[in-house]
């Protein structure tokens, strides 16, 4: 399938595959009748790049809004950096580093791309209302400090020519790179990637791959991806959750998931 | 071309995030500058300053203020007469109680008066939104404008049920009261407006207006990346209506000198809402516009009548005026939903590549 020339980079990625940033333990979760989640237990170690695959309606998104505390599952526990967590809230997943992209875009529409990506240093930023209202002085070089970085954000991926736009002005697939560099702004440790590639022609696709490798490997982001393209999938991660139903019906490197029967049943064996 | 940007390079991030980055806005904001601060004062008279600088520069202002809630953070409000109100009551208040004190700083801290009771009423808002928020604020604006009828101490039980403003000083200048000029209220008015208007910009421009616009433009997309959106949204409406309440407290101390409960009424949230909605939502620069246009129109076309001779009635004058305004407002909202603002931004973008428009 359509990646296999990826380069990587650094050849060989060093990592530390060991140490477990985010475990999730007996976790389910349901809305009313629906179980969008049944027992899913799986972990995600620092520095991987670790897939989430499943048909449509298994559980994937649902997955996430529960790693970043959007959703509260009913049953089980989210070990985040070695500490407990019965309930996860998105301020507290936002503040101690988990950044997330959506699957539907979800972008602030009114706003620059620059003020979109600015957007993700909100909780970063600390001078108070005073000093914003005086502006100059702190709040200034605090603005300043984080434009530099966001800058250096924007040139990475390569969208400087789109800064003064409008994002509700981009076509699709620029809106998605934007929504990227807004999660990379808050530079998480962890970043969850909900179809970055769906609804993308096959260059677009490969651009897309090509920055999530990099984030990985020059920041050393750790990321959870979902996505429809089994192509993308196998070259890009590390390890792979497979969800249907809400079940975990596998989880392994990339080698192992292929063979697995129930894997090609479920979702291989329809889809493709 | 007039904005002709070319050779006008932004070297550092901190010319770039001026308000005004080109040559030509600030020359033109310096000329606004020198109208207002010179040529009015020098040239206008008495019936121009009172009638339309005063009143515009303070409409302008609670326009500011509503732009904020509902033009930058996106939280629809009915309750801006109420506020303003609010404002006016507690700088009544303030002064009967602190009568040496500066009456601009009075002024500025019955702004503190109608943030709370704005924070109060805004926190609704983290459960509703759109048009029940609305109506949630409609709601404030009838229980405070029942408070300012039936609430005797407000008004320091005055037969009358209003509020006269007394003679009051700021730096050994009588700036309200019978005695006032209006050349001193309106200097005031516009020292006001002017500080308040540049804190708002650098407000907005920052890391408050940016989480108040990611709220706006998405809630849930601003809430998973960590802005806790009560917060965020009781910090708009406690601002917008510190805004609204000086903006009131002006409009009585330094403009009418006497006001009761129906000058906050319902009406008042509507004309400022409009002129929100006309000048541009989320465009400080808009609601100049709007407010000028909502305030100053009617005036000027007021006065057509009679600068041609025709004899019509003054009701005739009103209900025409009325009807053009109304028809006006709808048509630029057809021709142009964002407002003036945008009008204007678009006209810039014009005369830039002027007379090669490719
Ligand atoms: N907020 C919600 N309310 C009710 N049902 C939901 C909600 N979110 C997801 N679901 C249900 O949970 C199941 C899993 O959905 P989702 O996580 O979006 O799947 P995927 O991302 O794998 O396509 C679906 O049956 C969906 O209808
Ligand atoms: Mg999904």
């Amino acid at each position: 399938m359509g990646l296999m020339t990826l380069e990587r980079p650094g050849g060989k990625r060093r990592r530390h595959l060991d140490e477990v940033l985010l475990a999730l333990e007996g976790v389910s979760l349901r809305f009313g009748g629906v179980n969008a989640l049944s027992d899913i237990s799986f972990d995600i170690r620092k520095g991987e790049i670790r897939a989430i695959i499943g048909p449509n309606g298994a559980g994937k998104s649902s997955m996430l809004n529960v790693i970043n505390g959007f959703y509260q599952p009913q049953e089980g526990t989210i070990r985040w950096k070695g500490r407990e967590r019965r309930r996860m809230n998105p301020y507290l997943a936002a503040s101690t580093g988990i950044g997330r992209t959506f699957q539907n875009i979800a972008l602030f529409k009114g706003m620059s791309t620059l003020d979109n990506v600015m957007s993700g240093r909100a909780l970063k930023m600390r001078r108070g209302l005073f000093w914003q209202l005086v502006w100059i002085g702190p709040a200034r070089r605090e603005e300043i400090e984080h434009r530099r970085r966001v800058e250096e954000i924007i040139d990475f991926l390569e969208i400087e020519h789109i800064r003064r736009t409008p994002v509700g002005k981009l076509p699709y697939g620029l809106q998605k790179r934007v929504e990227l560099a807004r999660a990379l702004a808050m530079e998480p440790e962890l970043l969850l990637l909900d179809e970055p590639m769906a609804g993308m022609n096959l260059e677009e696709k490969e651009d897309m791959a090509r920055f999530i490798l990099e984030v990985n490997e020059q920041f050393g982001t750790t990321i959870a991806l979902i996505e429809h393209d089994i192509g993308v999938v196998m070259d890009l991660s590390d390890r792979i959750v497979v969800l249907d139903y809400g079940r975990m019906i596998a989880d392994g490197t990339p080698q192992k998931v292929r063979r697995e029967q129930a894997v090609i049943d479920a979702y291989l064996g329809v889809a493709h | 071309m007039l904005y002709r940007e070319t050779g006008q390079f932004r070297t550092s991030y901190a010319a770039d995030q001026a308000i005004f980055p080109l040559r030509q806005d600030r020359i033109g904001l310096a000329a606004i500058a020198l109208v207002a601060a010179l040529a009015v004062p020098l040239l206008a008279d008495d019936f121009f300053i009172n009638t339309i600088m005063i009143p515009f520069l303070i409409f302008a202002l609670a326009s500011i203020g509503l732009n904020l809630l509902t033009g930058y953070a996106g939280l629809l409000s009915l309750g801006t007469g109420a506020f303003m109100g609010v404002g006016a009551y507690a700088c009544y208040k303030l002064t009967t109680f602190f009568p040496e004190v500066n009456v601009l700083l009075l002024i500025l801290l019955s702004g503190f008066f109608s943030a709370g009771i704005g924070f109060v009423f805004g926190l609704p808002s983290l459960r509703i939104k759109g048009f029940y928020l609305a109506v949630a604020t409609l709601a404030a604006q009838f229980f405070l404008d029942w408070c300012f009828n039936r609430i005797g101490w407000l008004y320091n039980y005055n037969a009358s049920g209003a509020i006269e403003v007394p003679t009051r000083e700021a730096f050994g200048i009588v700036l309200t009261g019978p005695t006032a000029t209006p050349l001193a209220r309106y200097m005031a008015v516009l020292a006001l407006v002017v500080l308040m208007t540049w804190l708002a910009s650098n407000l907005v421009r920052g890391r408050i207006g940016r989480s108040w616009m990611m709220v706006r433009d998405m809630d849930i997309a601003a809430e998973l990346m960590g802005i806790r959106l009560l917060r965020t949204k009781l910090l708009a409406f406690a601002v917008s209506s510190f805004y609204c309440g000086v903006a009131g407290a002006m409009m009585v101390f330094l403009w009418l000198g006497a006001a009761e409960a129906s000058s906050f009424g319902i009406n008042v949230s509507f004309q400022v809402l409009f002129m929100v909605i006309i000048g541009g939502l989320g465009s400080l620069l808009g609601s100049f516009m709007g407010a000028a246009f909502i305030w100053i129109l009617p005036i000027v076309i007021r006065a057509v009548p009679a600068t041609l001779g025709l004899d019509i009635g003054a009701a005739t004058v009103e209900h025409v005026s009325f009807m053009l305004v109304g028809g006006l407002i709808i048509f630029i909202l057809i021709a142009e939903p964002h407002g003036f603002a945008r009008l204007w931004q678009v006209a810039k973008q014009k005369m830039r590549t002027w007379p090669f428009p490719y």
